[in-house]
Formats: C-alpha cells, sequence, structure tokens
C-alpha cells in the first residue's frame, strides 16, 4: 500500500526523468539559451528555436486569463454572496459541465462560432481603428491568437469560479456580519473585509486557470491557426502555442534527426511549468485549509 | 450615501452580467453543437466503419472511433480504478486524519491533476520508444489511466472524507476487521460519490485527444488486438474537420455531436444515481 | 424613567420553524445600562440583533410588529439600513477583527461612509482607542495586523471600532463571556463610562454582571417578555416567579419538571 502511494509521488519525477532524457541529445548540442529566446525554427538544417512558439504560448494564454479572471471572479462573487440558494443549486453543476466538454468540441464550436466573429466582425472594427500594437495586423483569416484566448477562456471559466467560490465560502459569516454592523454596504463588506481574506485563494484559482490554459492543446490547435511564418505581434496574427507544436510535428517526428529530442524538450518545459504553477497554488490553498481547521 | 447605492448596484449589475455570459457560453456551445450536427448525423455514420476514402468524401461512419473510444475509455477507467481505489482507502482509513504522509500524497494528486495532457501522451511516447512498442490500443489505455488517475483519486478522496468518522468508529466497536470495516459501511455510503468520480474521470479521459495522439494512434477498422492502434472520438472528430470537404466536415459536426451526448449523458447519469442512492446514506 | 430610546412593540421574530420571539413589547431607556437576561437560547440575541437590523443577514427570518428608534419604525421601506446600523455599535461574543491592520479596523467605520481625510482618520482612531483603553498597548503598532491581538485586545479593539462610527447606541451580545476576568473586568469598566454619552444594552447570562452594571433589566424567556423594569426592583423583589426562580439560582430545577412534564404530555 505504501508502495503505491509512493509511486504516486514518483510519477511526476519519472514523467520529467524520462522526458528530459529524450531530450538531452539536443540539450547537448544547443546551449538551452538559444532553445528557449532564439525564433530560428529550422528543423531540417538542425535549428530549433522554441521562442515563437513559446510567445505563442504566452499571447494566447496571456488573452484567455485577461477575458477570464474578472468575468469567473465576478460570476463567483455573485454565486457565493448574491444568489439565491436555488439559483445557486441550479447554476453550480451547470458552471461545471462547461468543464466537462470535451478540448475538442470546444475546438468545433471555435471553429464554427469564434472564428466567423473574430474574422468577419472583431478584426476589421480593431484593426482599421487601432492599427497599433497589439491590434495591427495582416492576418484576415480568423484563426488567431484571440480566437484561441477567447477559446481559452471559456475552457477556464469554471476552474476559477469553482475554486473561487468555495474559497468565499471559507471566509467566515461573522466576518460580514461585523462589516456590516458598521454600516457597510453588502459591496463594501465584500470589496473591503471578505476579498481581502479570499485574496490568497483568488490568487491560487487564477494560477490553476493559467496552468490550464497553457497546456491546453487540442482547442487551441483548432482555431489559433498554428501558422510557421514567426513572431506573433498581435492579438491578430496567427499563434503557434508550444502544446500545438507538439501535437502537430507527431508524424514528422521520427524522421528527421533531432526533431524528437527538440519536441520533447518543449514537453519537457511544458511539464515544469504547469508543475510549479500547480505546486504554488495548490500551496496556497493548502494553507487556506490548514487555517480553517 | 448616494453613491454607495450606485456603486453597489453598478456592481450587482456586472457580476449579474458576467454570470449570464459565463452560462450562456455553455448555452452557446450546446447549440452550436446540436444545431450544426444533428442535422448531419446519419443512422449510416453510427454503424459502419469508414471504407476506403472515408475523408474524401466517401461512404462510412465512425463505428470505428465510437467502439473504439468506448473500449479505451472504459479500459483506462478500470485500471485508474484498480489503483486509485486501493490507495484511497489507505489514505482514509489506515492512516490516521492527521498523517503528514497522506497530505504530502493527496497535494500530490492535486498537482498532478493540473499536467496537460499532451504531457502525457509525450511521456507515453517516450516508453513506447524505449520499449521498442508502436502505438496501441494498450499503450493508449495506459497513457490515458495515468492522466485520470489524479483526478479519480481526489474525486474518491473528497467523498471518503466526508464519511462520518462515527461510521468508521462503530464498525470497529462492531468487531469487524479493518478490512470488513472499509468494504461494507463505508462503500455503500459512499457509494453514490464514487460512482460520480468514476463517470467524471471516465467522461474526461474519452474526451481527450492529447493524450491519444501519440500513443493509440488511428485505424480506420473496428478495435480488435491491444497491440494494434485504436480509432477514438475526439482524433476521428479532428481528422474529419481537418478536411477540406464540406460533406466529411458535416460528419465531423455530426460526430462531435456524438461524442457531446455521451459526455452529457455521463453527466446526467451520475447525477441522477447521485440522487437516487442518497437514500441510503447517513447523514 | 427617562425617554426612551428603542420602543419595541409586539415583536415577534421567527426563523425557519423556529420561534425566537413572541410579541415582546418593551422600551429601552436613553443613556442607561439596560440587561437582557435569562437562560441561553431564549431569543435574547435575536432581540439585540434585530434593533440594528443584523438578523435580515439570515435566510428564513420572519419579522413582524414594529421596532421603533427614536420614534421612527426601522422596518418602514423608506429606512436606509446602513444609516440605522451606523447609529448602533454592535460587539459580538467572539470579537471579530477585520482582516487588516488596527488602525484600518478602527478606520473602516468613518472609511466607508465616506471620510477620506487622513487627519480626521488619525483623530479619529486615537480617541477611540483611547476610549477604549487600548491606545496604550498599541501605539507603537498601529499598522500590524489585528489579529496579532490576544483576544481580550481584540475585544476593545471592536468596541473602539463601534465607537468610530459615532453611534448613539451600544449593544452587546454576551461581550464578555470569551475573555479572562481582567479583560472583562476593563470592558465593564468602559461601559460604565460610557453610558453617559450612549444608551446600551447588554445580553448577558452572567447575573452578577448583570448586577453590577444594569440600570434597567429585561428578562427573557422561550421567546416571551416575562418581566421587566429597574434593576433594583427586578433583583430585590421580582413579581414573576420564573424571574425569582432565575434570579436565585432555583431555575435549573424549573426548567428541569417543566421539560419533563412537556415530553410527558407528548
Amino acid at each position: 500500500m505504501f508502495l503505491f502511494a509512493s509511486f504516486i509521488l514518483s510519477l511526476a519525477f519519472v514523467m520529467a526523468l524520462g522526458l528530459y532524457l529524450r531530450a538531452r541529445p539536443i540539450l547537448a548540442i544547443r546551449p538551452l539559451k538559444t532553445l528557449l529566446f532564439s525564433s530560428l525554427w529550422q528543423p531540417l538544417q538542425g535549428e530549433f528555436g522554441l521562442a515563437s512558439f513559446i510567445a505563442g504560448t504566452l499571447w494566447v494564454t496571456a488573452i484567455a486569463i485577461i477575458i477570464a479572471v474578472p468575468l469567473s471572479i465576478l460570476t463567483a462573487i455573485y454565486l457565493s454572496e448574491y444568489a439565491h440558494r436555488r439559483i445557486r443549486e441550479f447554476l453550480k453543476p451547470v458552471v461545471d459541465l462547461l468543464a466537462g466538454i470535451s478540448p475538442v468540441i470546444y475546438g468545433v464550436w471555435g471553429i464554427i462560432a469564434i472564428v466567423p466573429l473574430v474574422r468577419d466582425y472583431l478584426m476589421p472594427f480593431l484593426s482599421e481603428r487601432f492599427s497599433f500594437f497589439p491590434f495591427k495586423s495582416d492576418n484576415y483569416t480568423g484563426y488567431s491568437a484571440i480566437t484561441g484566448g477567447i477559446v481559452l477562456a471559456v475552457m477556464v471559466f469554471p476552474i476559477i469560479i469553482s475554486i473561487v467560490e468555495e474559497v468565499m465560502r471559507t471566509v467566515p459569516f461573522e466576518i460580514r456580519e461585523a462589516s456590516q454592523a458598521l454600516g457597510a454596504t453588502k459591496w463594501q463588506t465584500i470589496k473591503h473585509a471578505v476579498l481581502k481574506k479570499a485574496l490568497p485563494g483568488i490568487v491560487a484559482a487564477v494560477i490553476l486557470g493559467l496552468s490550464r490554459a497553457f497546456g491546453e492543446t487540442m482547442a487551441v490547435l483548432m482555431v489559433a491557426g498554428c501558422a510557421l511564418h514567426g513572431f506573433p505581434r498581435s492579438i491578430f496574427d496567427t499563434a503557434y502555442p508550444l502544446p500545438a507544436l507538439i501535437a502537430n510535428t507527431y508524424g514528422e517526428m521520427m524522421s528527421i534527426p533531432l526533431y524528437d529530442a527538440a519536441i520533447l524538450l518543449a514537453a519537457l518545459i511544458l511539464l515544469i511549468v504547469t508543475t510549479c504553477f500547480n505546486m504554488i497554488a495548490w500551496g496556497i490553498l493548502l494553507r487556506i485549509e490548514q487555517r480553517e481547521m | 450615501m448616494n453613491w454607495r447605492k450606485v456603486e453597489e448596484n453598478i456592481f450587482r449589475g456586472l457580476m449579474l452580467l458576467s454570470t449570464v455570459i459565463v452560462v450562456g457560453s455553455l448555452a452557446f456551445i450546446l447549440v452550436i453543437i446540436f444545431l450544426k450536427g444533428l442535422p448531419a448525423l446519419s443512422l449510416n455514420m453510427l454503424i459502419q466503419t469508414p471504407k476506403g476514402g472515408y475523408y474524401l468524401g466517401k461512404e462510412g461512419g465512425i463505428l470505428n472511433a465510437i467502439l473504439g473510444s468506448l473500449v479505451l475509455g472504459i479500459g483506462a477507467t478500470l485500471l485508474a480504478l484498480l489503483v486509485s481505489l486501493p490507495i484511497v482507502f489507505y489514505l482514509n482509513i489506515y492512516l490516521p486524519k492527521t498523517s503528514k504522509f497522506a497530505q504530502v500524497v493527496r497535494f500530490f494528486f492535486d498537482v498532478l491533476w493540473g499536467i496537460p495532457s499532451i504531457v502525457y501522451g509525450a511521456f507515453g511516447f517516450t516508453v513506447m520508444i524505449f520499449f521498442g512498442l508502436r502505438a496501441s490500443l494498450l499503450a493508449g489505455t495506459v497513457t490515458v489511466a495515468l492522466f485520470i488517475l489524479p483526478m479519480m483519486s481526489r474525486g474518491m478522496d473528497e467523498v471518503l472524507k466526508m464519511v462520518p468518522f462515527e461510521l468508521k468508529e462503530t464498525s470497529y466497536a462492531l468487531g469487524s476487521t479493518r478490512l470488513e470495516t472499509a468494504l461494507k459501511v463505508i462503500l455503500r455510503q459512499a457509494f453514490p460519490g464514487i460512482l460520480t468520480a468514476i463517470l467524471v474521470a471516465f467522461g474526461r479521459g474519452i474526451s481527450d485527444a492529447a493524450s491519444v495522439l501519440f500513443t493509440a494512434s488511428f485505424t480506420d477498422s473496428l478495435p480488435s488486438s491491444p497491440l494494434k492502434p485504436v480509432a477514438t472520438l475526439p482524433l476521428a472528430i479532428f481528422f474529419q474537420l481537418a478536411t477540406p470537404f464540406p460533406e466529411v466536415q458535416q460528419r465531423g459536426y455530426a460526430s462531435a455531436f456524438v461524442l457531446t451526448v455521451i459526455v452529457l449523458l455521463i453527466s446526467v447519469i451520475s447525477r441522477i444515481i447521485s440522487r437516487k442512492f442518497t437514500k441510503h446514506v447517513v447523514k | 424613567m427617562s425617554k426612551p430610546h428603542i420602543q419595541v412593540r409586539d415583536l415577534s421574530i421567527s426563523y425557519g420553524d423556529h420561534q425566537a420571539l413572541k410579541n415582546v413589547t418593551v422600551d429601552i431607556p436613553e443613556r442607561q445600562i439596560t440587561a437582557i437576561i435569562g437562560p441561553s437560547g431564549c431569543g435574547k440575541t435575536t432581540l439585540v440583533k434585530s434593533f440594528n437590523r443584523l438578523i435580515d443577514l439570515q435566510e428564513g427570518v420572519k419579522v413582524s410588529g414594529q421596532i421603533l428608534v427614536d420614534g421612527e419604525d426601522i422596518y418602514n421601506p423608506g429606512v436606509d439600513v446602513t444609516l440605522l446600523r451606523k447609529k448602533m455599535g454592535l460587539l459580538s461574543q467572539r470579537p471579530q477583527a477585520l482582516p487588516m491592520s488596527i488602525y484600518d479596523n478602527v478606520a473602516y467605520g468613518p472609511r466607508i461612509h465616506g471620510l477620506r481625510n487622513k487627519k480626521e482618520l488619525d483623530y479619529i482612531v486615537e480617541t477611540r482607542l483611547k476610549e477604549s483603553s487600548l491606545w496604550n498597548e498599541v501605539k507603537d503598532r498601529l499598522h500590524s495586523p489585528a489579529s496579532r491581538l490576544s483576544i481580550g485586545q481584540q475585544q476593545r479593539l471592536c468596541l473602539a471600532r463601534g465607537l468610530a462610527v459615532n453611534p448613539e447606541i451600544i449593544l452587546g451580545d454576551e461581550p464578555t463571556s470569551a475573555l479572562d476576568p481582567i479583560s472583562a473586568e476593563r470592558i465593564e469598566q468602559r461601559f460604565l463610562e460610557l453610558k453617559d454619552k450612549y444608551t446600551i444594552v447588554l445580553v448577558t447570562h452572567v447575573l452578577r454582571q448583570a448586577k453590577r452594571l444594569a440600570d434597567y433589566v429585561i428578562f427573557l424567556y422561550l421567546g416571551e417578555l416575562v418581566e421587566h423594569g429597574p434593576a433594583e426592583v427586578i433583583f430585590k423583589s421580582p413579581q414573576d416567579h420564573r424571574t425569582k426562580a432565575y434570579i436565585e439560582g432555583t431555575f435549573i430545577e424549573e426548567v428541569k419538571i417543566r421539560k419533563t412534564f412537556l415530553y410527558q404530555e407528548v
């Protein structure tokens, strides 16, 4: 039994080790700095600069977080502080349903609904009015970073909402009572007293949402464009995030020397980044739980 | 005093708007899938495998993917169950409530839960290469099992944590050994929750594409041997949508509809079972 | 008797199925200490928390009857609840410091009502902390978290916090029951000093405390108003036998006997 449990503990390390071993060949040839910061990606010539893919991931993730965080927090506050019990009991499972929908379905929805939205409305409207960073672009296909960001945002909603809502429930009722006894309105109480106490938990929720957005493969692959031509400089440029790169090169990986090492290095980077994020976030949540006891 | 009321009302409005957007997105997604997918669905699609040239517009269906997903999904769920159940019981029955080891294990499960499926897929791939294996149903099953293991364990763990301590104590007092206690009393009490956790994990397992992309590959035939590649619904959807032929894309939408229906069914079934079995549960 | 500050008329309050108060009619005199006494769970807290409509925060509360503060019915539709609450400071049984510094705790009230001027806030914080006899202990660490204070200090902080909004009435729900004897005594001292300027209503289940502090006494039993009057009258010559039994300490026997009878009847 003890062995079983220890197996779990070591799983993360085993995965990291496995990926590292496979990625070693390329680390032996190129310094890590070049791999991470160069955007020269010519596998046939042995050039594996991951910078544009990392940038693609950052663009898409940033857009997703900017959209998702305010909407999720406001929704979570509404659900935990304002909604009648029956409304809350109805809406909570509905929000959780968003988490159960397959990433591929999100991709399909993105293609059907969001790509035309960006292509026909958002892109022309914004790119003409504000022809500067971060809006200026010459990609009129609708498959772009912002499309990926919007789809990702919806995928991230349920994660942030459920954790924030739970954290707000741990804030003792007496604090709300004390604040309102002094004559504060409900919103003032939330803004100045409740949210302060819930802040670490909210941060943890956002980190977990970030981590999810970082690693999502399928949905983003289908709508973000994934074109190999360089660095995204606008929300309307195509983006080629790291997970999508890994998924797309499945077929060719073994045929070009060092290609597989580079791709698995990318996977290793994903593993390390998401694991770090998750450890920080769950560390915060664990401390909150302990304080409660 | 006025500005406080105004502030309160502004934020109330914003909160309602956000909630509407969030819930509306879900509705939006479901409506689109239904509207685009249902009309394109035909009986043939469900009962046939892809014939030659399916992806170029010719005859066939997605039976290979439907059955493949089901077989892989059930296999992965059972495998994950085999590993999680003992661990979760160990954490909750044998170890004291304040055990540090339990805390550490739970923490690691939570962290593992957030690791992207593509990483699991890539790892599975490395192992396959190391052993010189090729993509297969077995490889895919093991990879997906690893992927859903953390969420299944944490789901069951949460349920078992809530089983009232008195229930466990009463069992000891009645003289049963620890194993008997575990299996009889607590299982019945926690059954709905455990079932829900299993179903949710199954749903996630069959929905994911990135973990099976490398490890199970794809095929046009029905699942036949554990050592051969197998088709999965998510990948079938993806491949159909990737073609330039509108008829095939339509079928892609229909396949998306099928997958969505399966996942929704799982959700509904697990809720019904939860509610039905809560009658037997002691509070 | 001096002018009534709060007038309760035929007040009945229930939470869901549970009837907490039944047809209570009583006046709370101005600028005196009124003690509400009675066995646990008999509606004392509900009565006190109804004065500042804090019971509104609970789900499923039904209120009938009238509560008049300075002659105005507090449940009138036009009443601004936040202003009503500003008139009253509440000390709860377990002091709940807000998650901020000592300074911010005391300044919280004035700030949410719109006061921004730093000099004025500084003045208020200092004055009220002195009034609650906490100033000397915290003047060097005003900006450290309030959660680090001892429980006795936190209760005094809550007193300062409540006073900072310039209330007219101070409500106390067993404010010293969680404190050690020394801290309790300090709070009691403050009440005696404050009663010149404020109307004070205290819930207590410690008879000795009521005897020490009260000018006026209200005895509640099972949600009903049994007896009320000036302290000397109630303590020396109570009219109702239940009051007499409670004050003399023979109440528990009575309750036990009544309860057995009730169960037998049912």
